[in-house]
């Protein structure tokens, strides 16, 4: 069945017809033909952000925390150039997202037009695919292939270009089942013989390691059900990357905690010390890799991937295997259980993982005058623990200290930006979060400086009651900026303190929202159960030690058994040569 | 900074360093991609090539295809064989991309490259230019009485070589439309 219908009723048709019921977006003239549509029903939820940055963040916290297809809908030019923030993090981080953009009249393109940009061309390098629709007849089936293409093989933003006079015109609609998707279909299986092979190298490790990512929790809900099985039914050891933290629960037994430049000491040493790597959905990232000649040096490597340009690209592996986790994991499974599940004795291994997680290596010097961030973390996690919790995080020392401290049963209940290191994604990402999930209890774990980056978001969260707790850690420094300028520039801390500074209790209360301060450990718990029963948004100002550094820490341009931990000094530990890498 | 000691132009002391380690030999590599004839689909393409820091030594691209709306692309490029297997797969994974052909790898092919030389000059030059075009089977397309145009078609290398010989007898001008090329034998 197809209909004849504006552009701009397409629009909203084709987002009702793809299961959409929010939309992040902020109006303006090209796309006000959209909004009128959006005004005349109410299947579709609105959320007017308060900058189109936010509105693609809240778009991935949304996609994140749901498995879905995250909407943002923002006006030409600038509304689409402060797209482009949110468009590269949501590659970074394969992210489904679709945003769809006005642009000027198709008779007025390349005429330099008020608030026109050239968007398709800006957001070409920085989205999966975009397309600009020029003929009305076509609009609805570039609207279903973009949700295609968002969703199909690694994930990814994608962008849809609309220029007012096809949103007014008037065209055929074609709904999503009649469209043909194109060529465009990602292997999903793995074939027998590399199966087979993934087997007979879990048959023989006797020093196996998982390092699990975000593939994983793309995957769906279902591959992170059989990763546990498989790990479980193993007894395999399993470490992941801050992409991918949850897929395992953190409670489970073969939990390492988190790898790589801030990880854990015993996850990080079992990398360097395995005979057999399982890459499951992660990609060799340099947070991960360290000194990459010195990566892991003994060990066969296994590679799963849905996207064949992450094989090889970093580290070279024995075994790549192209395919859908989920798929391949099942696959994994089954031939292994007919195999008679055979494995190798792994006492000797889980042995020496027990001696380095004797090190202890997130021990920290607590106070009893002065808050410490880890301390803060660590009562934010015993006092919600076990409660319906989604949490996401800005980009600095606070988010390493969230994934040492906080711990991840589920899937899909912790966003952060990995790939793009964005400061200023918490917040949104929180408010996108809390629209998917309003009776949960969502936490922004940030840092000041990073959460000033779009603090205007107060406004969105008291336009729509969306009680999202901002759990600002306060040391008035960029705090990963100082602790690498006190590391490798020789304490000169150059333009990295918050200075001016405003009263976050007062500026929680001029939007009418509760702001809570906490200074003193003895005062903490009280103040973040004050928080978390408190029905609305929430600033808390947590003001802790100034100049606390974050470790454990792989210094730059060294290997993954050269870790700095806390007590060690770390004078001169960084070589001049590692200065140079960030 | 210059503490650091690290040569110009070196990735060595990088964690990025991205060269492999195991053979540092830079290939040429011909490669036919077969794409959606749709509006960016070129930009797409260079694109990644030069977001990526990948080279591109030659490159042509037209519609082969008016009915299937498919134009093929064919790009030289060169890198160590990682790189070259990095730049097949990130093209490939271009969502308007339908097939990436590796030329160079997949069996004997055939490349040509077609050249317009203007060469002006008078007396024996010019009589030696003429001569030299009739050896390379360069065709004289356009002439006054102190030049010539010569059209020719080959591969890349008797090009170069024809401009070389042309140069002292008075070569102003070339255009190369850069190569093209299949694999050789009947199947597609």
């Amino acid at each position: 069945m197809t209909r004849q219908m504006t552009g701009a009723k397409m629009v909203v048709q084709a987002l009702k017809d793809q299961g959409v019921d929010t939309v992040f977006g902020y109006p303006g003239g090209a796309v006000l033909p959209i909004y009128d549509e959006i005004f005349q029903q109410n299947d579709i939820k609105h959320v007017l952000v308060r900058h189109e940055q936010a509105a693609v963040h809240a778009a991935e916290g949304y996609a994140r925390s749901t498995g879905k297809v995250g909407v943002a809908l923002v006006t030409s030019g600038p509304g689409a150039t402060n797209a482009v923030t949110g468009l590269t993090d949501a590659l970074m981080d394969s992210i489904p997202i679709v945003v769809l953009s006005g642009q000027v009249p198709t008779f007025m393109i390349g005429t330099d037009g008020f608030q026109e940009a050239d968007t398709v061309g800006i957001t070409r390098p920085c989205t999966k695919h975009n397309w600009l629709v020029k003929d009305t007849d076509k609009l609805s089936e570039t609207l279903h292939q973009a949700f295609h293409v968002a969703t199909s093989g690694r994930p990814g933003p994608v962008l849809v270009d609309l220029p007012k006079d096809v949103q007014f015109a008037d065209g055929e609609y074609t709904p999503p089942a009649k469209v043909k998707m194109g060529h465009y279909k990602p292997r999903l299986k793995a074939s027998i013989e590399e199966i087979n092979d993934i087997v007979a190298l879990i048959e023989k490790a006797e020093r196996p390691v998982f390092y699990t990512g975000g593939g994983v929790i793309n995957s769906g809900p279902g591959a992170s059900q059989l990763l546990r099985e498989l790990v479980d039914a193993t007894g395999f050891p399993i470490t992941s990357t801050l992409m991918g933290l949850g897929a395992y629960p953190a409670s489970g037994k073969g939990w390492l905690g988190m790898l790589g430049m801030h990880g854990l000491y015993e996850a990080n040493m079992a990398m360097h010390g395995c005979d057999l790597m399982i890459n499951i959905g992660a990609r060799f990232d340099d947070r991960i890799t360290g000194r990459i000649q010195d990566f892991s040096p003994n060990s066969k490597k296994i590679h799963v991937d849905i996207d064949p340009s992450s094989i090889n690209k970093i580290i070279h592996v024995d075994l790549p295997v192209i395919g859908d986790v989920g798929h391949v994991l099942e696959d994994v499974l089954k031939v292994w259980k007919s195999r008679g599940r055979k494995k190798a004795d792994l006492s000797a291994w889980w042995a020496q993982i027990e001696e380095w997680k004797e090190v202890r290596c997130l021990t920290y010097k607590n106070s009893e005058t002065v808050i410490k961030p880890q301390y803060a973390l660590e009562r934010l996690e015993a006092l919600t623990k076990g409660m319906d919790r989604y949490v996401t995080t800005e980009v600095g020392q606070h988010q390493m200290w969230a994934a040492q401290f906080l711990g991840f049963e589920d899937p899909n209940r912790w966003m952060t930006s990995g790939g793009l290191g964005t400061m200023g994604y918490g917040f949104p990402a929180s408010i996108g979060v809390q629209m998917a999930h309003p009776q949960s209890l969502v936490i922004n774990v940030a840092g000041e400086a990073s959460w000033l980056m779009n603090m205007q978001e107060m406004g969105t969260a008291m336009q729509y009651r969306l009680p999202v707790k901002q759990f600002i850690l306060n040391n008035e420094r960029l705090g990963m900026v100082r602790q690498w300028q006190q590391l490798l520039h020789g304490e000169r801390y150059s333009s990295s303190w918050s200075e001016s500074l405003p009263d976050f209790v007062k500026l929680a209360e001029a939007f009418g929202a509760k702001g809570i301060q906490c200074s003193d450990p003895k005062d903490l718990d009280d103040a973040i159960m004050e928080m978390i029963k408190y029905d609305g948004p929430v600033i808390f100002d947590c003001l802790v030690e100034k100049h606390e550094n974050c470790f454990p820490m792989i210094p730059s341009g060294k290997p993954h058994n050269e870790m700095l931990l806390g007590e060690a000094s770390v004078e001169g530990a960084i070589k001049s040569d590692g200065a140079v890498l960030v | 900074m210059s503490a650091l000691r690290i040569q110009h132009g070196s990735s060595s002391h990088s964690a990025y360093d991205l060269r492999d380690y195991h053979a540092e030999v830079i290939e040429k590599h011909t490669l036919a991609v077969l794409v959606d004839n749709e509006a960016g689909v070129l930009a797409r393409v260079i694109g990644l090539f030069s977001g990526r820091g990948y080279n591109i030594e030659s490159l042509t691209v037209a519609e082969v295809d008016h009915e299937g709306h498919r134009s093929r692309i064919t790009v030289v490029t060169t890198g160590t064989r990682d790189v070259i297997e990095q730049i097949k797969a990130q093209v490939g994974r271009i969502v308007p991309v339908h097939e990436v052909h590796d030329l160079t790898v997949e069996g004997p092919s055939i490349e040509r490259e077609l050249a317009l030389f203007k060469v002006e000059g008078t007396g024996n030059n010019r009589i030696e230019a003429l001569r030299l075009a009739e050896i390379f089977r360069a065709n004289v397309v356009d002439s006054t009485l102190e030049s010539f145009v010569f059209e020719m078609t080959g591969t890349s290398e008797k090009i170069d070589a024809f401009a070389e010989l042309m140069r002292p007898l008075g070569l102003v001008e070339t255009a190369r439309t850069g190569v093209a090329a299949l694999a050789r034998g009947g199947k597609a």
